[in-house]
């Protein structure tokens, strides 16, 4: 039969024509049918969701891309089911397969298909990328897809509807993600609480190896690097909590480094922002001045004892080479 | 060689290499500290756990490393171990007797006491009292240490889990720090020994009634020799980081 089917196929014979033609129409039927479930019925359903317009950009990306892979996982399928039903050898058949021939057109059909998908892909991707503000990635420290996001223009107070982006800096540890709010007095806090609707600047660094902070259904992702900022932009667009985790192997306990946020009320925020703020005065006051960036082998105020010990925050310290055991 | 012996060969080749990787998996993979189990002392719902840090970790083939110690509630010996067992819905005290010396904390923040409670409510505090080798100060209520301002932390004790974190109090001079104790765990009378200079840091905190396993851990960058502190002490299970089994 596949003897038959290729030799249909190059010589014009009418078997050829016949499954060529069923498996145009199987394939155009069962294309149409699975975009149409993939688009409305698996879409919306896709990750992260949609509790963020970086969330939902990311979740119609994943549908455009998975709707436009659709036909093409249905033509592989098919095909091959269509050979392993059809065109097996049969028993007791030694012949040859017919010799294969190029063709022209469907090379060049071929190419200008795929090269369509591919290039008009990447517009689609770069267009994606400039519209939510960066996507939810991580820019770093100037990013430049910041559409949307008001300016930074003061780091020490925030009110809703001013035109001054929240910021929230991200500090990695291991095996912990703290949070300030430098637009509250610079308070220090392991919640993470965001209000709704509000476009908010992560500020991501790390105070020792790299994390990456992963505040997965608000689709952020940046990299959580030593002396540098990374920033990523998102506005959440529902209340509810969301789960952040470490999506960078980060040594023994990276596995147990997650937490939950909140998205709350803009005036749920503000309450629970200024209560915290009060709350944690005390802590606020040991706290380096607020920065984008720590070194930890520079103390700001170090103690006479810590100087005189020789101490910075870096710890450690390194052994004697004359110690008889070594690391 | 004849075609049995080939095949018995291979087998018994075959059969070496599986032996040999379970054995890696059971040894280096599986193994962990002993757990000391004071559940079966627990009584009116509370629970009394003893800890130490010592400096130094003798009693091992890693005298460097900075390490915890958890007295087992039996013998009253303290075991190098960081791995404990307590009951669920219980009131764990908790003591720690601190016989390193300072390091300031890479992070500040967790030089805040949190997620402390006693029969009363939560706290956020601890009792502190140092001993200089001589007596025991008086017993302060601290809530946070600032151990960038002054040789205040040593280590912490802290389970994300349960949003638990209690910096550990360090002796505050020059001086104390050193002559710190030379053993682990730091017992004896000797001044090299359990009279070194240390702190006493006694704080309760409740186990969930849903039982489970807590990893908890320090956050002062205390592994000497390694990269900003980060390696060795600070990423080996038994040393400064451990799990709290919590029995249902």
């Amino acid at each position: 039969m596949a003897a038959e089917a290729s030799s249909g196929a190059s010589t014009g014979g009418s078997a050829g024509r016949r499954d060529g033609l069923w498996l145009l129409v199987i394939w155009i039927v069962l294309s149409i049918i699975g975009c149409l479930l993939v688009a409305l019925v698996w879409g919306p359903h896709m990750p992260p969701g949609a509790d963020s317009n970086t969330a939902a950009s990311q979740q119609t990306d994943i549908t455009v891309l998975a709707t436009i892979a659709t036909p093409v996982v249905i033509g592989v399928l098919l095909y091959f089911g269509w050979a392993l039903a059809f065109w097996r050898q049969k028993p007791g058949d030694e012949t040859d397969a017919a010799p294969i021939h190029g063709n022209t057109r469907i090379q060049a059909l071929w190419i200008t298909v795929t090269s369509v998908i591919v290039l008009a892909l990447a517009v689609y991707g770069t267009v994606e990328l400039i519209a939510p503000a960066g996507a939810g990635a991580g820019q770093g420290p100037q990013p430049i897809f910041n559409r949307g996001i008001p300016p930074a223009t003061s780091l020490t107070s925030w009110q809703p509807n001013t035109n001054n982006v929240l910021q929230i800096q991200v500090i990695g540890q291991q095996w912990a993600f703290t949070y300030r709010y430098p637009q509250f007095g610079g308070f220090e806090t392991t919640d993470l609480v965001l209000p709704v609707g509000v476009p908010v600047r992560f500020n991501v660094t790390s105070l020792d190896v790299i994390h990456s902070f992963w505040a997965y259904q608000l689709a952020v992702k940046a990299d959580a690097n030593p002396g540098v900022n990374n920033i990523a932009y998102t506005t959440p667009a529902h209340t509810g909590t969301f789960t952040v985790r470490c999506a960078e192997l980060c040594g023994i306990w990276h596995g147990a480094m997650f937490d939950y946020g909140r998205v709350m009320t803009v005036p749920g925020f503000m309450n629970w922002a200024h209560a915290t703020e009060i709350q944690l005065a005390a802590v606020t006051k040991m706290l380096p001045p607020y920065a984008l960036t720590y070194d930890p082998t520079v103390l700001a105020n170090v103690g006479k004892v810590n100087q005189e010990l020789g101490l910075t925050s870096a710890g450690g310290g390194y052994y004697n080479p004359a110690d008889p055991e070594q690391p | 060689m004849s075609l049995p012996a080939r095949v018995a060969t291979l087998v018994i080749a075959f059969l070496a290499v599986v032996a040999g990787g379970i054995f890696v998996a059971l040894h280096y993979i599986g193994s962990q500290p002993p757990v000391e189990d004071y559940t079966s002392v627990a009584s009116n719902g509370q629970v009394n756990v003893t800890l130490m840090t010592t400096p130094e970790t003798t009693v091992t083939d890693k005298p460097d490393w900075v390490t915890y110690f958890i007295k087992n509630p039996q013998s009253g010996q303290f075991v190098h171990t960081t791995y404990f067992k307590v009951p669920a819905g219980t009131q764990v005290n908790i003591t720690i007797l601190g016989y390193d010396g300072c390091t300031p904390l890479r992070n500040p923040y967790w030089g805040r006491v949190t997620g402390t409670f006693t029969s009363t409510g939560q706290t956020n505090a601890a009792n502190v009292s140092i001993f200089n080798g001589k007596k025991y100060g008086p017993v302060t209520s601290v809530s946070t240490l600032d151990s960038w301002a002054n040789c205040s932390v040593q280590h912490t004790f802290a389970i994300p889990g349960l949003g638990l974190n209690v910096p550990v109090a360090s002796p505050p001079t020059v001086a104390e720090n050193n002559a710190l104790c030379a053993a682990g765990p730091c017992v004896g009378p000797g001044a090299d020994e359990g009279n070194a200079p240390h702190s006493v840091v006694k704080f309760s905190f409740r186990t969930p009634k849903a039982g489970g396993t807590f990893r908890w851990q320090c956050f002062v960058p205390c592994g000497g020799g390694y990269v900003d502190g980060n390696g060795g002490p600070m990423a080996t299970l038994g040393y400064m980081m451990g799990q709290m089994e919590v029995q249902a």
